[in-house]
């Protein structure tokens, strides 16, 4: 499959070939290129594509990046659901 | 050893504004040292908002030279930074508050910003959706702004790398070499490198350096949390401010905003439930479209606040150590200036502004301390 239509990150459209440049371009750990392409942002917050940038890099780096930061909440959860209603 | 004329410590917006400005001025050799990646502090974990209204002269005038320098950045950094002049809309609840902010604009006004009193209908066409129930009217400075942080930097950083600039990421300093009033060199835990000149702006590591050099600066951390929604069709230019609260959409789409929760100095980042219960509160009792809307991250980072909340900028007891720290909660607004002024008093010996004069930290010794009423988040 051509490499340029793999989109790793659904949510922000980031693509295969955008990852391998940005990495030659010296992005070469995951928080830089989470903030230079975007990857990891969207609503899934990463779940997919950080796992499949991971092995990227690795094939890339012959190093598999550990530092993940990982931020609540798990899912998207509605602003309204944490209204505090005051006790009657 | 490697030699720089200039040492940066920290990766944040004062660090790479200041080296921008080093650069301008001609200063050829500059590193700057990042322990943890670019905005990995708080630069990347602010709240995006530029303004003006403030309440002392001091800081009136460094965010009036701020915002020329961010309009600026706008057009000729390498990458787009995202400044956007949406305005900063400050409600208030009482006629009290209404008289007190009517002082706070004819300040601002006579300094050259344009605030001004606006009423309840004037609110209405700004920002639509604002529920008005308990509003008396607003502050609003349409000039006032944000810019996305990490575009920033990411522009900041392409600009130094073409300058010759060496930025060393994930790599820590760790110690000085000093004589009794200068610094020799600085240690890192990779390498050392001999300096002429060392500038701190490590955020809220700045205070734990200095000592480690012998002076203190009386500033403390305080945790504050930040969220970010979904992303969602653009509908919101304006900050809105309503008492501690504080939220715009990005130019991403994402509703963003913190509110103040009145935590004690920490050192712990730690997340809590009762800042969300806070947040959403506020959010929706003010604007109730959004309570359908989905929180997306939460996270928190450091106000690294001074006794007066205004910056501490510039000499230190040591003659080649300067600092940039204490900003209070709004050091990424102020970067562009501080990192002009910074800059020119590393090069020059002095600064370019009559009110930096009074920034120093050589302030809280003669006990002229300025008071800023205006913080929030
Ligand atoms: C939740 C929140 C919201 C905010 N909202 C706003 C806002 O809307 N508008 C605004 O203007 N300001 C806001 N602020 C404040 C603003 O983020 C800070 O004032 C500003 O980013 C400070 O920049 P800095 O460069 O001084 O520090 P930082 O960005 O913290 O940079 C300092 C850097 O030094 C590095 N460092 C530390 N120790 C060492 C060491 N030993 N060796 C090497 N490097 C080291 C750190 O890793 C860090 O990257 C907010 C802050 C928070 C926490």
């Amino acid at each position: 499959m051509d490499k340029k239509n793999v989109i790793i990150c659904r949510c922000e459209d980031v693509t295969y070939e955008e990852i391998v440049r940005a990495f030659n371009e010296g992005y070469k750990d995951i928080e830089s290129l989470r903030r230079y392409l975007k990857i990891g942002t969207g609503p899934c917050q990463g779940k997919t594509c950080i796992p499949l940038l991971q092995r990227i890099l690795y094939e890339l780096s012959g190093n598999f990046p550990q530092n993940i930061t990982i931020r609540p909440p798990e899912t998207p959860v509605p602003f309204g659901i944490f209204v505090n209603v005051p006790k009657k | 050893m490697k030699s720089y004329d200039v040492v940066v410590v920290g990766g944040g917006i004062i660090g790479l504004a200041t080296a921008y400005y080093l650069v301008k001025n001609g200063v050829r050799k500059i590193a700057i040292i990042e322990k943890e990646y670019i905005g990995s502090g708080s630069t990347g974990r602010c709240g995006t908002g530029i303004r003006q209204q403030f309440t002392t002269k001091e800081h009136i005038v460094l965010m009036r030279e701020s915002v020329k320098i961010w309009r600026l950045w706008e057009e000729i950094l390498p990458k787009p930074i995202h400044f956007r002049q949406g305005g900063y809309l400050w409600l208030l609840r009482s006629e009290e508050e209404d008289n007190e902010y009517r002082k706070y604009v004819a300040l601002q006004n006579l300094f050259g910003v344009d605030s001004r009193i606006i009423s309840k209908d004037e609110i209405k066409e700004i920002v639509p959706d604002i529920n008005l129930e308990g509003i008396f009217g607003a502050s609003w400075c349409p000039s006032d702004g944000s810019a996305y942080p990490q575009d920033v930097l990411d522009s900041l950083e392409m600009f130094l790398k073409s300058h010759g600039v060496d930025i060393f990421d994930y790599e820590s300093v760790v110690d000085f070499k000093k004589t009794s009033d200068r610094v020799i060199s600085i240690k890192t835990d990779k390498d050392e490198y001999a300096l002429d000149n060392l500038l701190i702006a490590a955020g809220y590591a700045t205070k734990s350096l200095a000592n480690k050099l012998g002076f203190d600066i009386p500033v403390k951390n305080y945790r504050h949390q930040i969220v970010v929604s979904e992303p969602l069709k653009i509908f919101l230019s304006p900050m809105v401010v309503d008492r501690s609260l504080y939220f715009t959409q990005t130019y991403r789409g994402r509703i963003i905003g913190g509110t103040d929760t009145n935590e004690e100095e920490t050192d712990d980042l730690t997340l809590t439930y009762n800042f969300l219960q806070k947040f959403s509160s506020e959010l929706v009792s003010v604007f109730s479209k959004l309570s359908s809307v989905r929180l997306m991250r939460h996270w928190s980072g450091f106000y690294v606040v001074s006794p007066d909340k205004h910056p501490i900028l510039g000499p230190t007891p040591l003659k080649n150590v300067f600092i940039g720290t204490g900003y209070s909660g709004h050091g990424f607004m102020l970067g562009p200036i501080v990192g002009k002024l910074l800059a020119h008093y590393i090069t020059y010996g002095m600064f370019f502004l009559e009110e930096a004069n009074h920034l120093t930290l050589d302030r809280f010794e003669k006990g002229m301390l300025i008071q800023e009423k205006a913080v929030i988040g």
